[in-house]
């Protein structure tokens, strides 16, 4: 889409000069001059400054930095530099560039709550080595004076610490608190403030047991956890917004007769547009002019292109394929129809059941037995000895040696690491459950247009035609860009069949290509054009002088791994159905060729949600892998779904999981590489609890100490982090 | 015992001083490209001179 955009700002010099210091006014200068470019292929020191040198030297570049973790470089360029020049300059270096829109980027260049997070982390990870060293010397044996110095030292740290470290606990147990609900966060604050208060009292009593350390350390555990799980989402989030910001909304407009680039929030209604062959429709609109072929699968799955003439009406979202197309906006933004189905998404999901994940139910179990526990033993003391003072430093152990350490652990070590297993295969996982849910799937629904099939066809019936007739062909075929033309040109290269000696061949855009072959007439297009009976498989056909026409067929090549997809996920016992826009017999075809044997055809996008609803309706786990907008609907209606990184943005802001590459076998593997995270989360419960159950009747009793909080806490979390290693 | 009155103390120093070095990096952005940071430091090409 990009390269079809190319020739922009130079193409009208006259209104570049007054819209663009129009934009610079509303936009304000940076915004002009701030271009980040995509780098996919970069990775070395050498790609780096080659790269840095290239673009630095550039007379209007001020100054261009290279990023290797994000494959990004981010250019600082005077205004009026367009992303399409440093695009050619990188490409003349020799690596593969990609503009990235600036606007959708810039939602995760910084990245707050992470960077404050991280901090409160540092902070507390300070604070709790420097109590734990003073905390050592107490356990081995400091008394008197030297005892209540420490304790007060440990008071002066931990107390300034706590207040600001723990602060996104007493938030979050404050919001649940105030709906009148219990999380894992309320009796963390709880232990937190409770180990405080209890270890303050003490401490000004010249008591023996005092637990700063114990309540640092748990804070920066449980911090640690945090920061695992909000980066794991945020690398999600910064890739999944890659992909969309690789589509930079542009568009042509004609104004007075010149083409100007614009950005397609600026359309209106009544502007009329030029779509280059291979680029988008931008709105829904009309043709004023031009003829040519649409593609339309990502919106309906139908893989046979449309014609398209002046008069008709196209969607945003189709795919002009041959000729120039001038159209007419008639709804622009968010009334077009593709934002239409985008809404119909919001509401399939909001309906979608909800998903409790393994971490809340544990903390369902858990937030109250805890409070009932550490309760019951205040009182149970407090009734036995009278002594408030010793009822209430039980009550704290309990709460402290209780408290979730390794369950705060237990799911984002496991997630974290999977989800990096996963991303190196090519799997983005952008939903925190996920891969809880991926685990469960008994049933995978598959889309056949652009999820299973390329969306490129494929010459089926070459080894069936005459030799001449595939000469001519190819030489007809060269001088188009159609896709059949390509597919024709593609095998006819592999089988070594040379072209023809075709004379003034020309291209009619929506028929096909002509020309003149030893004198006689030869057309190569579509069945109506060439006087031949349309087929009910994707066909073209050729015609030489007045002979009967010849007919090639074509199907749609297979997606890489498509077939090993299907096949591992029937092996291990799930049942995989096949659901298409498509035609009746194209979608079987498929179907008997991957060995599936549910399928349904000419489905329209609410009977594929339906379909779906019902086999959730008798109990399956449904996994939905989509990449059209007829898909979106049944995307969010699944348990959980999958979209190719090729996918229309809608479908894949509707799916959990993006592919990234265009191989489809990481499916099969992500299914049990999430089973497996599964198992390691339900361990980690279990060696949490096992900890617990050691523990527990010890501080219940009495006989809790600091060290044996210290000890439990410490080796429960580094157990279950070290469980989690497994995985990668 | 009286050397502790100058042990915590230095102790308590050193721990901060990391601490702020620390915060030094997180607000000067020098985490957001490790792998990069690990590469340029192969590079021979000083970039501590912007452009003119």
């Amino acid at each position: 889409m990009t390269a079809a955009l190319r020739p922009s700002v130079s193409a009208c010099p006259a209104c570049a000069a007054a819209p663009a210091a129009e934009a610079l006014a509303d936009q304000g200068a940076l915004d002009a001059a701030q271009i980040a470019l995509s780098l996919p292929t970069i990775h070395c020191s050498a790609c780096i400054s080659k790269i840095e040198r290239g673009l630095n030297a550039h007379p209007q570049v001020n100054s261009a930095r290279v990023n290797l973790t994000l494959k990004r470089a981010s250019i600082d360029a005077v205004p009026g530099v367009t992303a399409q020049d440093m695009v050619q300059l990188v490409e003349g270096l020799g690596y593969e560039a990609h503009e990235l829109d600036a606007g959708t980027l810039s939602a995760t260049s910084n990245d707050k709550a992470g960077r404050d997070l991280l901090m409160r982390l540092a902070v507390a990870g300070f604070a709790s080595m420097n109590v734990m060293l003073l905390s050592v010397a107490v356990w081995s044996g400091a008394e008197a004076a030297t005892r209540d110095l420490f304790h007060w030292i440990s008071a002066a740290i931990a107390l300034p610490t706590i207040a600001f470290a723990g602060q996104p606990f007493f938030r979050n147990a404050w919001a649940a608190l105030s709906n009148r609900q219990l999380n894992m966060d309320v009796p963390i604050t709880l232990a937190i403030l409770l180990a405080i208060v209890t270890s303050l009292w003490e401490t000004s009593l010249s008591g023996e047991h005092a637990y700063f350390d114990a309540a640092l350390t748990l804070t920066f555990f449980l911090l640690a956890g945090r920061y695992l799980d909000h980066r794991t989402r945020a690398i999600a989030r910064s890739a999944a917004q890659e992909l969309s910001a690789l589509e930079v909304p542009r568009a042509i407009r004609l104004e007075n007769g010149t083409e100007c680039e614009v950005m397609q929030a600026d359309l209106k209604v009544g502007d009329a547009i030029l779509v280059r062959p291979g680029g988008r429709m931008p709105v829904d609109g009309e043709i004023i002019t031009g003829m040519s072929e649409i593609d339309r699968s990502l919106l309906t799955g139908e893989t046979l292109p449309v014609l398209a003439q002046p008069g008709q009406a196209v969607s945003a979202g189709e795919v002009n394929l041959t000729g120039l197309l001038t159209i007419r906006a008639t709804a622009v933004g968010a009334d077009t129809s593709l934002h239409q189905m985008a809404d119909l998404v919001a509401i399939a999901e909001s309906g979608r059941s909800r998903y409790t994940s393994l971490a809340d139910k544990a903390a369902k179990l858990y937030a109250p037995g805890v409070h009932i526990l550490s309760g019951l033993s205040f009182i149970g003391w407090y009734l036995y000895s009278g002594d408030l003072r010793t009822a209430l430093n039980i009550a704290a152990a309990v709460l402290i040696i209780t408290c979730p350490c390794a369950l705060g652990l237990a799911v984002p070590a496991v997630t974290t690491a999977a989800s990096g297993r996963l991303f190196r295969r090519g799997m983005l996982i952008k939903d925190a459950t996920a891969l809880e849910r991926l685990a469960q799937v008994d049933t995978v629904v598959f889309d056949k247009t652009g999820t299973l099939t390329a969306g490129t066809p494929e010459l089926t019936n070459l080894g069936a035609l005459p030799r001449p007739s595939l000469e001519i062909a190819r030489a007809l075929a060269q001088a188009s860009s159609h896709p059949l033309a390509r597919a024709i040109v593609q095998a006819a290269q592999e089988a070594g069949i040379t072209a023809a000696q075709v004379d003034k061949i020309t291209e009619v855009p929506g028929y096909g290509t002509e020309g003149l072959w030893q004198g006689k007439k030869v057309r190569l297009g579509r069945a109506s054009w060439t006087g031949a009976e349309a087929l009910a498989e994707t066909a073209t056909f050729l015609r030489v002088g007045e002979t009967a026409p010849i007919a090639f067929t074509f199907a749609d090549r297979l997606r890489d791994g498509a077939a090993e997809a299907v096949q591992a996920l029937q092996e291990s016992g799930k049942n995989v159905y096949l659901m298409s826009g498509d035609t009746t017999p194209a979608v079987e075809a498929l179907a008997d060729r991957l060995g599936i044997t549910h399928w349904l055809a000419e489905a329209l996008p609410a009977d594929k949600s339906t379909r779906i609803q019902e086999l959730a309706e008798n109990g399956a786990h449904v996994l939905m892998v989509g990449d059209g907008l007829n898909d979106t609907a049944a995307l969010a209606a699944a348990h959980v779904s999958i979209s190719p990184a090729s996918a229309l943005d809608a479908a894949r802001v509707a799916s959990d999981i993006v592919l990234l590459g265009g191989d489809l076998s990481p499916i099969a593997a992500g299914c049990d590489t999430a089973r497996t995270a599964t198992r390691r989360i339900r361990e980690n419960f279990r060696i949490a609890t096992v900890y617990n159950l050691i523990a527990v009747p010890l501080a219940v009793a009495g006989l809790a100490t600091p060290l044996i909080a210290a000890l439990a806490m410490s080796t429960s979390s580094i157990t279950v982090s070290l469980n989690a290693l497994r995985l990668r | 015992m009286n050397i502790l009155s100058y042990l915590i103390p230095i102790s308590l120093f050193l721990g901060g001083v990391g601490l702020v070095a620390f915060i030094y990096t997180v607000r000067t952005n020098q985490y957001d490209d490790p792998e990069g940071d690990s590469r340029r430091i192969l590079s021979d090409h000083y970039d501590d001179h912007p452009k003119p």
